[in-house]
């Protein structure tokens, strides 16, 4: 398979003692929409952050469209890449917070504008008409000078879609983005993920909506214990689990 | 609760007449006619008038005391000598709070950073700094040439290309300003992380995933946002240093308290010469204090949703709504049916 966005191959990661990750393999093709689910503590945040490298793998390694992601690999070494090359290859990475992370200090343009300028040296005006553009995308295009606290939660998390999306990332990953939002301010947010899953970006979604992953996910990924414990369509992985943990999980979910 | 008579719930509809004798339920159905009594303070009321007389006291003691010599505090508080040493006061504040923040950010810095080489330096750097009373530290430096009678510049103990004297170089000044920065600069060190780790850990990590170079996470997302819990403190440093630089008087320069004391070991005028002094510190606080709250306000902008009004807004909104009431009050002289009457 060529057009492979997203390989991760044989995972581990630890917190000191604890074992969070125990060999986790992936391949998200370009395109297409995974969605990640499983209990708490079964890994699937800390597998999203390795992705990006916030956090730093034991051993194993995840590529980007064909790049390594933190290392640089001469031979049989993997050398550990400096802060500076690991920041340029986030710029083609987005990220989305469960808890937003907007820059508080900054209007929501600022927000938008901020990255495009310092990571990728675009000029201010060109980042801003990009900003707009997205702002208006998401819905918020009269919003471009609020503070993000000034913002309902549903707003901000908008908002910060609209910020990953600014970079023109290859991947977007999504860390609960729907977490710690009121329920009745769940579906606009949904709402503008499910917009851009129908434009072809490639996404990784860690989330606790079931219905979201069935009618939006190209593949759905169980995890449990820091393994994946079974992938395929939705239909398959969601309304004829193979494994016993699968299923257990749906009941008490659905 | 069964022991205490309650007629009111036992009373047969329409039989209790409200109103009636003292300490009767008020009426249930007009609640409207129930009238509120505020408590009575007395204690509070003894207590501020015993307070006034004595501001009083002292105020008509100020006044009338001739040991003030108010005459002769007018005739030097805006003296020549005494304008001339405040301007030395400030910049000596100046330039220990400029560069004592400069360093202290670097030192900050230094002790967040991951090489343990520069944790140690720094922790140290704070803590000889914090150690040293600030009048010891300055004595040290004017005799610093007794220390190290030439500096120079060359290999790192190897050979010197260039050297010279080093009470030319830095003469008085300079070593009231590096002892007052590098004092400064421990105690600011540890304000500005103070700061920075009271940033929320989400906002390095939101930079660090959209690959914002390093420095500019620091400058544009970090201090900014650190700057809120930064300034009430580093207000304090400063006004306390404004003051502190008082110290300086033991090198001999012609700063403020220095100049006041030459003054009065001439003319033994002690006391509304320390009133100089005095007037002219609160004077400087007092600009400093004002200058603290609207640059506090500048980095509050996005933490509120609606920021609080400045007292100067807060203050024309006051007048608006006080000529808002004389209009009003005036309206009935001016009264607008009589004109069809006339005609």
């Amino acid at each position: 398979m060529s057009d492979v966005m997203v390989d991760v191959h044989g995972v581990h990661k630890s917190f000191g003692p604890l074992e969070v990750l125990r060999g986790v393999d992936l391949k998200v093709r370009a395109g297409e929409v995974t969605v990640i689910l499983g209990p708490s503590g079964s890994g699937k945040s800390t597998l999203l952050r390795t992705i990006n490298h916030l956090e730093k793998v034991n051993s194993g390694w995840i590529s980007i469209d064909g790049e390594l992601i933190g290392y640089r690999r001469s031979g049989s070494k993997l050398h550990e890449l400096k802060e500076k090359d690991v920041l340029k290859q986030r710029t083609h990475i987005g990220f989305v917070f469960q808890n937003f992370n907007l820059f508080p200090h900054l209007t929501v343009l600022d927000n938008l504008v901020e990255a495009p300028v310092s990571a990728l040296r675009r000029p201010r005006k060109a980042a801003e008409e990009t900003a707009r553009r997205l702002l208006d995308r998401v819905g918020l295009a009269d919003k471009a000078d609020a503070y993000p606290r000034q913002l309902s939660g549903g707003q901000q998390q908008r908002v910060a879609i609209a910020r990953a999306l600014a970079l023109e990332p290859k991947v977007l990953l999504f860390d609960e983005p729907t977490s710690a939002l009121d329920p009745e301010l769940v579906g606009e947010v949904l709402d503008v993920i499910k917009d851009l899953a129908g434009t072809g970006t490639t996404m990784i979604v860690v989330t606790h909506e079931i219905g979201f992953a069935r009618e939006v996910a190209d593949t759905v990924v169980f995890m449990d214990g820091g393994v994946v414990v079974e992938q395929g369509p939705p239909a398959a992985v969601l309304d004829d689990p193979r494994h016993e943990r699968t299923r257990a999980f749906l009941s008490k979910v659905l | 609760m069964s022991t205490l008579p309650s007629t009111t719930d036992t009373a047969p509809p329409g039989a209790a007449t409200p109103g009636t004798g003292p300490g009767a339920p008020p009426a249930p159905d007009d609640p409207a006619s129930l009238k509120v009594v505020p408590a009575r303070h007395y204690a509070r009321w003894v207590a501020a008038v015993a307070v006034i007389v004595l501001v009083a006291q002292f105020a008509h003691g100020l006044a009338t005391n001739p040991v003030w010599e108010w005459g002769v505090f007018g005739d030097y508080v805006l003296s020549e000598t005494i304008v001339q040493a405040v301007w030395v006061t400030l910049q000596l504040t100046a330039y220990a709070t400029v560069l004592g923040f400069l360093l202290g950010t670097v030192l900050a810095f230094m002790r967040l950073s991951r090489s343990p080489v520069l944790q140690t330096v720094a922790w140290t750097y704070i803590w000889i700094f914090r150690s040293i009373p600030m009048i010891v530290q300055l004595v040290f430096w004017f005799n610093l040439s007794a220390l190290y009678e030439e500096l120079g510049f060359g290999i790192p103990f190897g050979p010197v290309f260039w050297s010279v004297d080093s009470n030319s170089v830095i003469g008085t000044m300079g070593a009231a300003i590096i002892g007052l920065t590098l004092h400064q600069a421990a105690y600011a060190a540890e304000i500005v992380r103070g700061g920075v780790i009271a940033v929320d850990h989400g906002q390095l990590e939101a930079a660090a995933a959209q690959g914002i170079p390093r420095l500019r996470q620091i400058r544009r997302i970090v201090l900014p946002q650190a700057m809120r819990a930064i300034l009430p403190t580093a207000g304090n440093e400063i006004i306390g240093l404004l003051k502190g630089t008082s110290v300086v008087y033991v090198m001999s320069i012609g700063e403020l308290f220095y100049q006041v004391q030459v003054i009065y070991g001439r003319n033994g005028r002690v006391i509304p010469l320390l009133l100089v002094a005095t007037a002219w510190y609160v004077v400087l606080t007092s600009l400093l204090s004002v200058a603290q709250y609207y640059v506090e306000r500048r980095y509050a902008r996005g933490a509120n949703r609606t920021p609080p009004p400045t007292p100067i807004q807060r203050a024309r909104r006051f007048l608006r709504t006080l000529r808002a009431a004389a209009a009003q009050r005036n309206q009935p002289v001016i009264p607008l049916k009589p004109l069809g009457d006339s005609r």
